[in-house]
């Protein structure tokens, strides 16, 4: 049986912290980090491996630092 | 020969930008220019030459088409008359710290304010000493003749591509309204999209993936890099003040005493002049053509010899500081001019050397 | 699933699904965390980078918070003077009739110092795009009241909220300019939720692809939060947005292929 499973990465030193793609998240894959990047921000990070890759949060990043992964994968 | 017309100045004007492959003027009507306009619609120019003529709603909108067009390589052309130069000095200014080539004429008309629509030379410190803010410059050229019309036309265009600097055209009210004998220079082709990009690497009209992006813009919010900016402009005045004075000499030679006049008030000297030997006075003229660069040496070359200098122009005295700055103490200098749009006579000028100058 | 398992399993080139197009440049953005402009800028480039238009596009940035989109947009732009930017569209326009030219512009340069330029080009249904960033008050210098900032809306200018029957009330633009034969297409969208993202970026699409059709002139007003001026956390600012500036400027489409949508009227 295959699964669309997803996967972001996110460019934690180009992050303003602004967390609009926690709103935009349709699940909770991503919360704001304790420590502070290098300009002083909170940043996002993927908290759990839920996501499905439907780029909500990419599409919605104004600094564009998220870069979303998709794939079937097979589960058995 | 070229072809030889009987011509407007203004007219003059808008048909040597047909022939130096000009690709865009925009304007605004103001009396005393509106006929540059008036010809180059009639004269439809894109069914020439591809040439796009466009009336603007303002004075405003104008030099900024022109910073438009200018920043992606192409060769434009504005003309307006004093009050819509000041409406311009926003632009120009732009326009000299962007490093774009542009050609501004300016038919000088009475002034201040509204003024009227009659000639006048009072827009020089505008011109010369810069009315948009910032430290610039601009190359000003004064025709005193139609032919100078048409011929500053070409010069300008030219320099202003050479040196990537805005260009004025200092006229005034009457010879932009005089006809004149013209001989017109053969048309130039506009260059095509591939010359310009070619000619103009700055420019941005379309990034290829070969190189970066380009930009166009005068703003540079860390100081180094802004003063990196004027130095650069300084240095390009320099340079402009060095190889691009124009001036001329008419009966200096044996002259003890100095016209000093420049565009109208060079051809009412002219006259002058020979009344003036007429009555046994020895004075020549001297006519500054570039009043920036200013031909501050050779103006001064002439004027030490002389035992007084008459400068005039129709405005209350501002190029005569420039001649006293050039010149320096030892000469005597003064000013004569006539205000609100009324032309000197050669008599008055005569009588003004006699009085304020050989008299005095 | 374990976290290695994703890294390997999923995490490779290939199934990259999303990732910021190389036209927009590789720098940090200036503005503001969860500014719209950072978003809106992306979405422009997508399209342009999509329709292999980069060569022959030439934008003009506006004075403003954007006033350096030219550093952060990987295409050939001209900086304009305040309001100025659709004077200098149309003289490009005019002059590389084949490329395609846009204005990118807040609400102070194209509905305050700008509104003669706007008007004008519109008038004139010069083939541009104007994208009209919409967000109620001068970010850039201060927070100061905008030509759209809402009847009681606080800002620097107006401390105690806008004050109508003196400052008069805020200008519809695209509304009034909606009114010109010369317009062929206006819209008004967002960029705070993904799906109106992906609704901007159908809509900066639609006024490019108009572009080769030289029907007129195309405007995209994207209403934006400025979560520093108005003095909100960006989410907070979003959700404000769509509680107080929605209502007053309604999303949607405005005109479509020259023809007013009835319900805009």
């Amino acid at each position: 049986m295959a699964k669309i499973k997803g996967d972001i990465v996110i460019n934690t030193e180009r992050c303003k912290g602004c967390e609009v793609c926690i709103a935009a998240c349709p699940l909770t894959v991503i919360a704001m980090s304790k420590e502070v990047n290098s300009k002083g921000y909170h940043f996002a990070m993927k908290v759990n491996n839920e996501c499905t890759g439907c780029t909500n949060c990419a599409l919605v990043c104004p600094d564009g630092v998220i870069t979303v992964y998709r794939a079937k994968v097979a589960i058995d | 020969m070229g072809e030889l017309r009987l011509m407007k100045g203004n007219e003059a004007i808008a048909e040597a930008a047909i022939r130096a492959g000009c690709d865009g003027y925009f304007g605004y009507p103001i009396t005393p220019q509106s006929e540059v306009m008036e010809y180059l619609m009639a004269e439809k120019p894109f069914e020439r030459t591809g040439m796009v003529v466009l009336q603007a709603e303002s004075e405003t909108a104008s030099i900024n088409m022109l910073y438009g067009g200018a920043g992606t390589g192409k060769m434009v052309l504005t003309s307006s008359s004093s009050p819509g130069i000041s409406l311009m000095q926003e632009g120009i200014s732009y326009l000299a710290g962007a490093e774009l080539p542009a050609l501004i004429v300016n038919i000088v008309r009475g002034g201040p304010g509204l003024g009227t629509i009659q000639p006048s030379q009072a827009d020089y410190f505008q011109a010369v000493k810069g009315g948009g803010h910032g430290d610039y410059k601009m190359i000003v050229l004064a025709p005193a003749s139609v032919q100078e019309m048409c011929d500053h036309v070409k010069l300008g265009f030219d320099k202003a591509f050479e040196y990537r600097t805005p260009v004025m055209i200092l006229s005034d009210g009457a010879i932009g309204q005089m006809m004149e004998k013209v001989v017109l220079f053969d048309q130039i082709p506009r260059r095509t999209d591939e010359e310009v990009i070619k000619q103009c690497p700055w420019a941005s009209n379309g990034r290829p993936k070969t190189r970066n992006h380009n930009i166009i813009t005068s703003l540079d919010l860390d100081p180094a890099g802004q003063e990196r900016v004027n130095l650069k402009l300084q240095e390009k005045y320099r340079q402009i003040e060095r190889n691009e004075v124009l001036y001329e000499e008419i009966q200096c030679e044996d002259a003890e005493y100095l016209f000093v006049a420049f565009g109208l008030s060079a051809r009412i000297c002219q006259k002058a002049t020979d009344l003036a030997r007429a009555k046994g006075i020895r004075v020549g003229l001297f006519r500054p053509i570039t009043l920036f660069p200013f031909p501050a040496m050779e103006v001064s070359n002439v004027g030490n010899r002389v035992k007084g200098i008459l400068v005039v122009e129709m405005n209350a005295g501002q190029m005569i500081e420039d001649v006293k700055l050039s010149v320096g103490c030892k000469v005597k200098i003064e000013h004569f001019g006539r205000f609100g749009g009324i032309i000197p006579s050669p008599d008055e000028v005569v009588k003004a050397l006699e009085q304020k100058i050989i008299g005095g | 699933m374990e976290e290695q398992f994703v890294k390997t399993e999923i995490r490779k080139p290939e199934n990259i699904v999303y990732k910021k197009t190389d036209l927009m440049v590789d720098r940090p953005l200036s503005y503001c965390p969860g500014c719209g402009h950072g978003t809106a800028h992306r979405m422009l480039m997508e399209v342009i980078e999509e329709m292999d238009i980069q060569e022959k596009t030439i934008g003009v940035s506006p004075v403003g918070c954007s006033v350096l989109a030219y550093d952060f947009l990987n295409i050939d732009m001209l900086g304009a003077a305040h309001g100025r930017a659709p004077a200098l569209a149309t003289a490009i326009k005019r002059m590389w009739p084949n490329h395609f030219v846009f204005t990118y512009q807040g609400d102070g340069d194209l509905a305050a110092i700008g509104t003669a330029e706007t008007i004008h080009a519109c008038n004139r249904g010069e083939n541009i795009t104007i994208i009209f960033i919409n967000n109620g008050i001068y970010g850039m210098t201060g927070g100061q009241m905008a030509p759209t900032t809402l009847p009681g809306m606080r800002s620097s200018t107006s401390p105690y909220g806008r004050d109508v029957p003196t400052m008069g009330h805020p200008l519809k633009i695209t509304e009034l300019i909606a009114q010109l034969p010369g317009v062929y297409y206006v819209t008004r969208q967002a960029v705070h939720t993904p799906n109106h993202v992906r609704k901007t970026k159908k809509a900066i699409r639609k006024a490019f692809e108009l572009q080769k059709e030289n029907k007129g002139l195309c405007f995209i007003e994207i209403v934006s939060n400025c979560n520093s001026g108005w003095k909100m956390t960006p989410v907070q600012s979003n959700k404000w947005m769509e509680e107080n500036m929605f209502p007053f400027y309604q999303l949607g489409d405005i005109k479509v292929d020259g023809k007013l949508i009835e319900a805009a009227k």
